[in-house]
């Protein structure tokens, strides 16, 4: 008897233990931040708004990415065009055109095929941030296929690895570099 | 599972008569580091497994471990074969606050029972020692499964075997079933994998990226990062699939949603104009606002406290930190070196991980003391950890 009222008070803690979550402040919607401007911008930010909102809904910025089709993965086609970022950063260096060039011209001349682009990082950055920024640095390679050669979108699709797929291992600015890149895979028709 | 009935029976003892107070000390205001100490304990009459246990429960929670002259508690027990006594005594008083034995399952199931309830019966809130945590598994580079322990990283139990990369596993709050990333299909897609039946199913496997699912306190809806709309934003949906909303139409990359505790909002990091920084967003949709983490900078991976008050993040200035700031912005507290924090249910203690040489480990911070403890450690790195709560 006396155990069994004990069990049930240990089980009303659990409950308790379990449920109490209570939350009872609502933070502030709007914060200013002295310092902080809106920058001129492709997000399409309104001056006319205080800068540290912006606002929501449901528009797109950026072309649809096409789903990738099932095909036979080559690896090798267009392995000698990987290019490579700087630290933190997605943009295409100047550096690295002439190779998405390349790219252009192996796509344009091998119909049938569709193009992937996996992003890469190095570890100097949190797990999924990274794998964010793999996605952003594949992408920025998409739209620099769409743009200045007109390859159609439905061509270039991308995958992200975020830093799980380092080619190397070591801790140097070296390694680093050659882990922030795009590769280029193939996918032809089975 | 989690919540596996451990019995606790009085003692029929007549010398250990069963006392439970409810006059234990106020809860600690853990915000506050003026009401906050490390409460120094003296143990006596444990070995072995058990003895390391409750130590090392008591040591999470911001305790020290120290002799009877200096102590203000004294646990005093021993262990059995097949069971565990304690008896809680305020040293001061010699005031008996808990007097119990425990028995079933295992020994350290007993004794992350008797140390809950200890560690309760002195800071006044429910404790933790008895939660589960999943986390990434790595056992070789570029190779990594989900696995589920205790939080204390004893009893891993693998949740997949597929030979591949997953990332960032996430649970439905108070239930048996994780989301999780993972690359099986070659691409990103998320998988919503129900540990009761078994059962197993792609969420999201739309083009580009599907990932950092995070799960509404209710249960019933899905915040997470796709990028097929052009560029790696937040999304919404029910946890059937339905209802898809993109929350953040930008062109930057956002990452780490989290939900606040009443699901009205999602914080998430983002590098809108070029400067990284955390946001907020109504979970309905609307206008993004910016978080402010005064005093540090590149803040990513923010988790919301189950009671509403902090989000603890991480800030990356040259190293990584696990930092806390105020749910509605302010001046960020830096805490220790870390990565990835993710809260308990008692909003006090966080798991995250921590770089070691070409390892990562999973490591136990207790908030208000910042005093930090690693878990059982495994060959190969662990990371991303998830708290069950």
């Amino acid at each position: 008897m006396k155990s069994a009222k004990l069990l049930n008070l240990l089980l009303v803690s659990l409950l308790l233990a379990t449920f109490a979550t209570g939350c009872k402040k609502n933070p502030k919607n709007i914060t200013n931040i002295p310092g902080m401007r809106a920058q001129p911008s492709d997000t399409g930010m309104n001056p006319g708004i205080p800068p540290n909102v912006v606002p929501g809904g449901s528009g797109t910025v950026g072309s649809e990415i096409p789903m990738p089709r099932d095909g036979k993965r080559d690896t090798t086609a267009l392995a000698a065009y990987t290019i490579y970022f700087e630290f933190d950063r997605s943009a295409i260096k100047p550096s690295e055109q002439s190779k998405l060039d390349s790219v252009a011209t192996y796509l344009k001349s091998t119909p049938g095929v569709q193009l992937l682009v996996e992003g890469h990082c190095d570890e100097r950055g949190t797990e999924e941030y990274n794998r964010a920024l793999g996605e952003r640095r594949a992408i920025a390679a998409r739209e620099y296929l769409l743009q200045r050669h007109g390859i159609s979108s439905e061509l270039v699709t991308t995958a992200s690895f975020g830093e799980d797929k380092p080619v190397s291992l070591e801790k140097t600015e070296e390694a680093y570099a050659k882990n922030r890149r795009d590769e280029f895979v193939i996918l032809r028709p089975q | 599972m989690k919540l596996k009935s451990i019995l606790s029976v009085a003692l029929g003892l007549a010398a250990l008569t069963v006392t439970i107070k409810t006059n234990a000390a106020q809860p600690f205001d853990i915000y506050n580091p003026g009401g906050v100490r490390i409460v120094p304990i003296a143990l006596s009459g444990y070995t072995g497994e058990v003895a390391a246990v409750v130590k090392f429960d008591l040591e999470v929670a911001g305790f020290e471990v120290t002799t009877p002259e200096k102590a203000d508690f004294t646990l005093t027990g021993r262990n059995e074969a097949s069971r565990i006594e304690g008896r809680l005594q305020r040293a001061s008083t010699k005031e008996t606050l808990l007097a119990k034995a425990y028995t079933g399952e295992n020994a350290r199931a007993q004794a992350h029972t008797l140390t809950d309830e200890v560690i309760q019966a002195i800071l006044g809130v429910p404790w933790i020692a008895r939660t589960k945590i999943v986390y990434k598994h790595e056992a070789r580079e570029g190779q990594s499964e989900i696995v589920i322990s205790d939080y204390d990283g004893h009893n891993p139990k693998p949740v997949t075997q597929d030979g591949t990369i997953v990332a960032s596993p996430a649970w439905i709050p108070k239930q048996w079933h994780l989301f999780y990333t993972s690359y099986k299909s070659g691409y990103p897609w998320i998988y919503s994998h129900n540990l009761t039946s078994g059962e197993r199913r792609p969420f999201a496997k739309f083009a580009g990226l599907n990932a950092s699912a995070t799960i509404s306190p209710d249960g019933n809806r899905v915040a997470m990062i796709l990028s097929k709309a052009g560029s790696p934003d937040v999304w919404v949906c029910n946890v059937d699939g339905s209802g898809l909303k993109q929350l953040t139409p930008t062109r930057e990359d956002e990452s780490s949603p989290c939900w606040s505790p009443d699901g009205t909002k999602i914080c998430f990091a983002s590098r809108l104009n070029e400067r990284r920084a955390l946001y907020t967003v109504p979970a309905a949709g609307g206008a993004m606002t910016l978080l402010r983490t005064a005093g540090v900078s590149n803040p990513s991976e923010p988790d919301w406290s189950p009671d509403g008050r902090m989000i603890v993040f991480t800030s990356q200035m040259g190293d990584f930190n696990i930092c806390t700031v105020p749910a509605e912005g302010g001046t960020a507290t830096v805490l220790v070196s870390g990565e990835d924090p993710s809260w308990a249910q008692n909003s006090r203690t966080v798991i995250f991980t921590r770089r070691s040489g070409n390892k990562r480990v999973l490591s136990l911070l207790d908030v208000p003391t910042k005093r930090v403890k690693d878990t059982a450690q495994i060959s190969g790195s662990r990371s991303q950890p998830s708290w069950a709560r």
